[in-house]
């Protein structure tokens, strides 16, 4: 357990860091560092949680099982690497003026607590503590949002903040249901426990746990993006700054999707239909289908990748809607790759349109001939998440989709048609922009790009060949969420 | 002795409805800081009136003559059902609310009538308005009665009272929503502050005193009695559904007194509430009434939306 | 079993759920900041108070605590906060024109009806009067949604997003007795960091656009202008 306090400590002893010394020098560096002792502090837990199972705090407050661990892992990752990034893009932006020294530590120290939101989110315990630590992430980020103060980035933040506000509360009230048919079997302090919960699933009252399923769904459906609830989503990306479209791409929409399927186990624990599983089933192909029509229509660059997260959002709450092992499999393995693609996308994406000075899709033209690291990361990242093979995006979509052709095989021609339209959606913008001559003046800007072939590269070797652990880690979390292991 | 009973119940209120008219004005002078009249003021003039001849236009035909004495018979008839002293009359079996709201309602129509008759400008612009105002203001009450009868399993007044007698106190959510949206309506239906101004014969806002413009005599005797009646039934309803206590369920004579000074006393006390509201309150627009019935309406709704949601039996 | 049957806390705590329903629609009406900001704190105090009965009538001291953290946010705090900004910026006067003031009532009190219907099942299985104003709470969470719709002033959606928190606290309060302490407290202290975040906002949305009207803020739009 040690691991996990340490884990929750560093970034909240992060925030009060940078909030104090945040105007420094170095103070992009020192986010790294911090970022990357968190990360060596995952992996030592899920070594542990490799080694010896689910590890369950003494006062049961906390839980870390296979299914947690490896978002851990992914959240611990993927904010290292944007960190990495994030240092010399803020620096860049900090020259040509758009941010001042102390916005710069409000933005370092929101890094921190949102990456603590996130984690606590991921290990508490208790459904009200994963409420408030969601609530939490929200706040720590819509400053961000608007981190650049202009109209169009305060309408976006005051947009994020009141529709995901809004939205979340109907989780709390679903939350309190849930609470209400706990406290029904169980004593007071242990009625938002997760862990005994699950065991007593059986117990609860199925009729009070389907409507607050359908609550919680609306209330945490809204941060993942569902449509029609994702109204906030394009706009909160599109004018924050990028390091902040990553993680919350990455990192956000995946640990609401979480909440969604903690509570979806206990639903479907206390019932035998299927309740749970068609309404999400029903959400994901919505927002799959429609923002799949929606990348047609993007004009900023920023949108267009965020409409791509609401597409892939939609494509795993359909998959994990399904429910048979199978689909959970897939479902887990496309939330890590499309984590690691999309963050890598919006890396590169933030370099481009510092080159260009804009994120009009019609003004940035001739990628590859200014800065070609820059213009081959984007073609391939967006490659990777359109879904062509051999990157790790098409070996899960064509999980998704062979696990939907087993189950209901009415829905696949569907499936095949949103992935086809978001494919076309997507190239029709990217091509004009990496290839074509450059306009003139137009220089290559200070770029880092490990952090995007890192990304690619793991996606690259998953597509290719799973090694057996990380195989392993996902049948373990399978079987944990749907009961029994695939194939 | 019962029917008598019911006879004498009828007649006191009949009797008493000036001097609530005069009590409404007295407290009003009060708070106005003006010298008051003295409470038999409206019976004074009520004698007064009756001793002047009535000049009635040429214009007017047969139906503006007999409208005041239909008027004011269907008011003390709607006054007669209504359980002032006692529950448990001979009368009781006919209190209807229905019944009652029926009564008044072709009071009214008749008063409408009598206002469009001769043809002038007022009395037909005070009858449209009239006409407009009951339109909305009716739902509302049903809405708010409604409430009542739901809870008390009938429409009869005198039970529902018995009902909520026999109960003992208990809170409702949904009588504190009828009870406000029903003190609308009174306020509206009875032509006062801020709905419509009694005193006031400024013509571009008079309702009422617009539609009797034209009377004179002891047919406007009529007419303003009938609409002091009408204000002691509006205020003997709240105070008797909704704060029974006190009211008479034997016919004894000691018990009878004790019923009279309990309604004297709530009703004393509701029109100084009315006093004081219309005195904190100017006459609203015209067109700002429909918003101000409107919310009497959502306030009967409400009520009865509370009584389904918190109160139902299971 | 019926209201005549329960006790007489009881039934003031259901009748002041009713009443926070009524306060909702009357802000739900109110064109006037400064006077929905008071309603909100009211309706604050109403929630207050039927904690603190309840805290009485169920022996529950831990309500005490909750009670008196939405005193010192949602009575005090909160609405001096909003009250501050209002004179500030110099809105006290201005009163909002709201289209369709009847339809939107109607409209909320079928949201009433639709909260009833929703939590319909809960109720009829369980024994507890009480948890009837679950409904209630619903119907106040649905309100303040609807007058974040219907109002366009920053300030009136803020007004509206607390009066969705009022709802859901009175919810864990009839239907809970209160949620176990430690959640309570993150939950409030989420509410705290908003208000104050709200009120960064209100002055960063007064520079940008120099008015706190929402609707002016139309510049990220879905279809090209």
């Amino acid at each position: 357990m040690i691991p996990a306090y340490l884990l929750l400590l560093l970034p909240l002893l992060g925030i009060l860091y940078f909030g104090l010394l945040g105007h420094k020098e170095d103070v992009g560096k020192q986010n790294i560092r911090f970022n990357g002792v968190t990360l060596l502090l995952s992996l030592w837990l899920a070594v542990n949680v490799f080694l010896s199972g689910t590890i369950l705090s003494t006062d049961q407050y906390f839980i870390v099982d296979s299914f947690n661990v490896y978002l851990i892992v992914l959240t611990a990752f993927v904010g290292f690497t944007t960190s990495i990034f994030s240092a010399p893009y803020m620096a860049h932006e900090q020259e040509i003026g758009k941010l001042t020294a102390n916005r710069l530590r409000l933005y370092y120290s929101m890094y921190q607590g949102f990456m603590f939101a996130m984690y606590l989110v991921l290990t508490t315990n208790n459904m009200g503590i994963m409420w408030v630590a969601m609530e939490a992430a929200t706040l720590a980020t819509v400053l961000l949002v608007s981190l650049y103060r202009t109209p169009e980035s305060i309408e976006a933040a005051w947009k994020y903040f009141i529709l995901c506000g809004v939205g979340i509360a109907q989780a709390l009230f679903g939350t309190i249901l849930l609470y209400y048919a706990a406290i029904q079997i169980s004593d007071v302090d242990n009625a938002l426990t997760w862990s005994v919960l699950y065991e007593n699933a059986k117990l609860l009252d199925p009729e009070i746990l389907e409507i607050a399923f359908v609550f919680m769904l609306i209330g945490y459906g809204t941060k993942i993006g569902l449509v029609p609830l994702h109204n906030w989503l394009p706009d909160a990306h599109s004018e924050g700054p990028t390091p902040m479209s990553a993680v919350l791409s990455g990192l956000l929409l995946n640990d609401a999707l979480y909440a969604v399927v903690r509570n979806k186990m206990l639903v479907d624990g206390a019932t035998d239909s299927h309740i749970a599983g068609y309404l999400m089933m029903g959400f994901g192909m919505l927002s799959f289908l429609v923002a799949a029509f929606f990348l047609h229509r993007q004009k900023d660059i920023k949108r267009l990748f965020s409409y791509s997260s609401i597409e892939h959002m939609g494509l795993m709450t359909f998959a994990f809607g399904i429910g048979t092992p199978f689909a959970t499999f897939a479902a887990l393995l496309h939330m890590t790759v499309h984590s690691l693609t999309k963050s890598a996308i919006f890396v590169t994406v933030g370099h481009a349109a510092q080159i260009s000075g804009t994120q009009s899709i019609e003004k940035i033209r001739g990628l590859i001939k200014t800065q070609p690291q820059v213009g081959w990361g984007l073609l391939i990242g967006t490659l990777a998440i359109a879904g062509f093979p051999p990157f790790g995006v098409f070996a899960s979509e064509f999980l998704v989709l062979l696990a939907t052709m087993q189950s209901y095989p009415w829905l696949a021609p569907f499936l095949l048609l949103g992935i086809g339209i978001a494919c076309a959606g997507l190239f029709r913008n990217i091509q004009p922009m990496v290839y074509g001559e450059k306009p003139e003046g137009q220089q290559a800007v200070q770029a880092n790009l490990w952090p995007v072939m890192i990304h690619l590269a793991i996606v690259l070797w998953l597509g290719l060949a799973m090694p057996d652990f990380l195989a392993d880690w996902f049948t373990q979390a399978t079987i944990l969420i749907s009961g029994s292991a695939p194939l | 002795m019962n029917v008598l009973f019911a006879i004498i119940q009828t007649l006191l209120f009949i009797a008493l409805a000036p001097l609530l008219a005069g009590w409404v004005k007295w407290c009003k002078c009060h708070l106005q800081n003006r010298r008051a009249p003295s409470l038999l003021q409206p019976y004074r003039d009520l004698i007064k009136l009756t001793h002047k001849q009535p000049v009635v236009s040429k214009d007017a035909s047969w139906l503006f003559i007999i409208a005041p004495y239909i008027i004011f018979s269907t008011t003390a008839l709607a006054v007669s059902v209504v359980p002032l002293l006692a529950v448990d009359l001979p009368t009781a079996s006919s209190a209807d609310v229905i019944v009652l709201v029926g009564f008044l309602a072709f009071a009214r129509f008749f008063l409408v009538l009598a206002g469009l008759d001769v043809g002038t400008a007022f009395g037909g612009m005070g009858s449209s308005r009239e006409m407009t105002i009951s339109a909305m203001a009716e739902p509302a009450m049903l809405m708010a009665v409604f409430t009542l009868t739901m809870t008390a399993s009938t429409t009869n007044l005198s039970f529902a009272i018995d009902h909520v007698l026999q109960e003992g106190l208990v809170l409702r959510p949904s009588f504190i929503f009828s009870l406000s949206a029903l003190m609308l309506v009174a306020v509206a239906e009875t032509g006062r502050i801020p709905v419509d101004n009694p005193a006031t014969h400024l013509e571009l806002t008079m309702i009422h005193e617009a539609m009797i413009l034209e009377y004179s005599g002891r047919h406007l005797a009529l007419i303003e009695w009938a609409s002091q009646l009408k204000l002691m039934l509006y205020g003997v309803l709240i105070a008797n559904i909704f704060f029974p206590w006190g009211i008479a369920e034997t016919l004894s004579l000691s018990v009878l007194g004790y019923g009279l000074l309990a309604i004297m006393g709530k009703l004393a006390l509701l029109v100084v509430v009315l006093a004081i509201s219309e005195t904190l309150l100017a006459k609203m627009r015209l067109f700002r009434v429909q918003e101000f019935l409107s919310f009497a309406y959502l306030l009967g709704l409400l009520g009865m939306l509370s009584h389904i949601i918190l109160e139902a039996a299971r | 079993m019926e209201i005549e049957n329960l006790d007489h806390y009881s039934q003031i705590i259901l009748s002041l759920a009713a009443l926070v329903m009524l306060s909702s629609f009357i802000m739900l009406a109110q064109g006037r900041l400064l006077r929905l900001v008071f309603v909100f704190a009211v309706q604050g105090f109403m929630l207050v108070s039927a904690t603190a009965i309840a805290a009485y009538s169920f022996n529950n001291p831990h309500l005490y605590i909750s009670a008196a953290i939405t005193l010192a946010l949602k009575v005090i705090f909160i609405p001096w906060m909003l009250r501050r900004h209002i004179l500030k910026l110099n809105m006290h006067r201005d009163v909002e024109a709201l289209n369709n003031k009847t339809a939107i009532m109607m409209g909320g009190a079928s949201l009433v009806v639709f909260s009833y219907y929703v939590l319909h099942p809960i109720m009829q299985n369980s024994s507890m009067v009480l948890l009837n104003a679950l409904s209630l709470s619903l119907a106040v969470i649905l309100l303040g949604m609807l007058l974040m719709i219907s109002h366009h002033q920053a300030i009136a959606h803020v007004v509206g997003f607390m009066s969705i928190e009022n709802g859901l606290f009175f919810a864990a309060t009839v239907s809970t007795n209160g949620m176990p302490m430690v959640v309570e407290l993150g939950v409030a202290f989420d509410v705290l960091v908003a208000a104050v975040l709200f009120g960064i906002f209100f002055l960063h949305i007064n520079s940008s656009i120099d008015s706190l009207d929402v609707d002016k803020m139309n510049r990220l739009n879905e279809v090209d202008q």
